[in-house]
């Protein structure tokens, strides 16, 4: 008898699950609403930019009437963490338990390269707003995925050009993240700058986690004409405090997140800094006013290059939906139509997407001043339209290894 | 109904419903959250061996889970082997031995010590498959491990591999409650009790420690492995020293020296990190109030909660085995 009770109370559990399960399944497919899986990190270190990307999707839908190429636009978020694993959990839920139509995000370029296959499995069709790792578009492209915002080198290419050219600086000293992006981001720059004839004379890797950057500094030499660098968030607010605590005195240009509007006024010693990026909040431009106006009303704060870069690729999730009216079922061919989207007046200003799905847009160099009180990334050059593969025809380009921590060789380190 | 009876019967109708869970409709995704819990699970009975019957509070078990993982990973996308015997002996070979070579530096020393010794080496192995890109992917991972076939069978779906890692988990317990219940099994815990007077009764005691690693990580190995499959990415947050801590998190939860208890810990784990952060921002501050609560009310784990529960159900208070103290059972 005691065992038969137990049997029913094992049914009824089963029968419990099971409707459950038909219950979340009905849920998926009604009307015409588009499904938008924003896989972002809502917590873990990556949560303070995340916050940013949040608030340029917001400001794109609530400037649209929540409707994103004539559909209603419903948001799902999927908290990543900025951890590939957790990242790859929520992708998941996304695809097979909300039926999104597009997942848009992340912000991690390891959760971004984690996700891919599982992408392509699912012919699920992906916006990369952020995510800059260079062999997404360049060696290893995705069919299924669009990304609208730069590779790690795009900015440095420009940057190692122009301080050879422009600032005329001949041998510099690197310090960087050690790791993916510290290099890719490096390598740009090293490859640019040596070309035209520059010496790279010392790599300097820091730890991504460091909070005492003394170690390091001390390795930097002092006979060189600038200091190249690449950090971002907590880390480069940080290495600016302490490399001017230093009182090291060569200038220091910079990948462009160095200096981000997400933490820049929390780096007064930023002054003078010369960094070159895709965005920059002080762009002279009728689109960037407009923009930044609307989102610092909107969020109290100046956007950075993740709010910018998250709003703009929610204009290419808008015109790419209205190309294929409405029809995303085939992911592929939703991709092929967001790449074809030209825009002529984002905050950044015009951009395309080359045929492995990355921009072709333009690069600002920019200096940190000191403007009625408040700290900005001055533009003082614009290099127009640039490839992913800076003026190198594509397929020598890609012949070449990757950038990594030795990829381009060092030059001049050890003379 | 014996203590013995009842708990053979609780195992066969959750083996039942675990068999029968994803021809119920159950949503292909918690069908994947249910298939990361048998695998986590498994490796947090390769902890317990550890912590609950060895005494060994090891925090480089994600580094033996993850050479598990970056082992068949690295076969898998370099030298196409996709096997699935060929994986799991290759994650396993690896695991046992990064454990052998852990166990002669980690094990020279005992308690706190040894803690932070397996601290150091679990970030050892991490800042490996951080830096070495051109082996491990760097930051990156490594991404495109396809599931194998097992013989003519394809398990590669989501219900298939359910069924794989339900079928592993349940070979993993059974071996594990074996070994734990063998003589060799009862000096451990006799290891673990008072190594001193094992060592008076002539047992050698550092050799039995070595022996329990080696076999803690080959179960370690084997979550590792069905994780990459699982996966089908592996990166450094895999063997990280969070990893680890996850690890000792789950035993505590379900029940140190239950070996069963890894279930329900893996469970509670897995879905309310998963489920928890669709709901709130702040799913990390639940999580750890959630953790208080069944260590305060809880303090011998889940595993203990349903007889407990049982038991005043039925309005008989019963002392458990698993409330009293380790030094006077």
């Amino acid at each position: 008898m005691m065992q038969l009770k137990r049997l029913a109370w094992l049914a009824a559990a089963s029968f419990v699950l099971a409707s459950v399960g038909t219950a979340t399944h009905g849920a998926g497919a009604q009307g015409k609403v588009f499904k938008i899986g924003f896989l972002y990190p809502v917590t873990g270190i990556f949560a303070a930019p995340g916050k940013y990307m949040q608030e340029g999707l917001e400001l794109y839908l609530k400037e649209h009437d929540g409707t994103l190429g004539g559909m209603k636009a419903e948001v799902v978020v999927a908290d990543d963490q900025g951890n590939p694993s957790v990242g790859l959990t929520q992708l998941r839920k996304l695809v097979e338990q909300d039926h999104v139509d597009v997942v848009f995000g992340p912000l991690s370029a390891a959760v971004g390269s984690a996700i891919v296959p599982y992408l392509e499995e699912h012919k699920v069709a992906a916006v990369y707003p952020i995510v800059s790792s260079d062999d997404l578009t360049q060696r290893t492209p995705s069919a299924y995925i669009a990304r609208t915002e730069w590779t790690s080198s795009q900015p440095t290419h420009v940057l190692g050009d122009y301080a050879y050219k422009t600032l005329k600086y001949r041998k510099v000293a690197t310090i960087a993240y050690d790791f993916n992006f510290g290099w890719e981001s490096l390598g740009g720059f090293i490859d640019t700058f040596q070309r035209d004839g520059g010496k790279v004379v010392k790599e300097v890797w820091t730890p991504l986690v460091t909070s005492d950057y003394s170690p390091y500094l001390s390795a930097l030499p002092h006979d060189v004409d600038a200091v190249t660098c690449s950090f971002s968030g907590a880390a480069a607010v940080n290495f600016i405090k302490q490399y001017r605590a230093f009182g090291l005195k060569m200038p220091l240009i910079c990948q462009g997140n160095t200096t981000d509007e997400s933490t820049l006024q929390a780096s007064p010693d930023a002054v003078g800094m010369i960094t070159a990026l895709q965005y920059s909040a002080a762009i002279k431009s009728p689109a960037n006013e407009k923009f930044v106006a609307a989102y610092t009303k909107a969020y109290g704060h100046e956007p950075s290059y993740y709010a910018e870069g998250t709003y703009v690729g929610a204009e290419y999730l808008d015109r790419g939906i209205a190309a294929v009216k409405g029809n995303t079922s085939d992911a592929a061919a939703f991709v092929k139509a967001i790449r074809a989207v030209r825009i002529t007046d984002a905050p950044r200003g015009p951009l395309r997407l080359d045929d492995r799905g990355n921009p072709v847009e333009n690069i600002y160099i920019r200096r940190v001043e000191l403007q009625n009180g408040k700290l900005a990334n001055d533009v003082i050059a614009t290099y127009p339209n640039v490839s992913q593969f800076w003026t190198y025809p594509p397929a020598d380009y890609l012949k070449q290894p990757a950038y990594d921590r030795t990829h381009p060789v060092c030059n001049a380190c050890g003379s | 109904m014996s203590v013995r009876r009842r708990w053979t019967f609780a195992l066969a109708a959750g083996a039942v419903v675990a068999l029968l869970l994803p021809c119920l409709g159950v949503p292909t995704f918690y069908v994947s959250l249910l298939t990361q819990t048998w695998i986590i699970a498994i490796a947090a009975m390769s902890l317990d061996l550890l912590i609950g019957f060895t005494g060994l509070v090891n925090f480089s078990q994600a580094a033996l889970f993850g050479v598990g993982a970056y082992a068949v990973a690295i076969a898998a996308t370099r030298f196409h082997v996709v096997g699935f015997l060929p994986g799991l002996g290759l994650g396993i070979t690896a695991a046992v031995v990064t454990a052998a070579l852990f166990g002669l530096v980690a094990l020279r020393a005992e308690g706190p010590g040894f803690i932070i010794i397996t601290i150091a080496l679990n970030q050892i192995m991490w800042g490996l498959a951080y830096q070495w890109v051109s082996v491990s992917g760097g930051d990156n991972g490594i991404t495109g491990i396809v599931r194998p076939h097992i013989g003519p069978l394809d398990v590669s779906g989501n219900t298939g591999y359910y069924y794989v890692c339900l079928v592993m988990f349940a070979l993993a317990f059974a071996l594990l409650m074996t070994i734990v219940r063998s003589p060799f099994g009862l000096v451990l815990k006799g290891v673990r009790e008072t190594p001193r007077r094992m060592r008076a009764l002539g047992y050698n005691v550092w050799l039995y420690r070595y022996f329990a690693l080696m076999i803690s990580a080959a179960f370690a190995g084997t979550a590792g492995v069905l994780f990459a499959w699982y996966n089908q990415f592996v990166g450094p947050v895999n063997l990280s020293l969070d990893q680890s801590t996850q690890f000792l998190i789950i035993v505590i939860l379900g029940g140190i020296g239950t070996i069963f208890g890894q279930f329900f810990g893996a469970l509670v784990v897995v879905f309310l990190s998963n489920e928890l952060s669709a709901v709130t921002q702040r799913w990390m501050l639940v999580l750890g109030l959630i953790y208080f609560v069944i260590v305060m009310y809880a303090p011998g784990g889940l595993v203990v909660l349903v007889p407990r529960l049982w038991a005043r159900l039925r309005g008989r208070p019963v002392v458990l085995a698993a409330d009293v103290p380790l030094e006077d059972r």
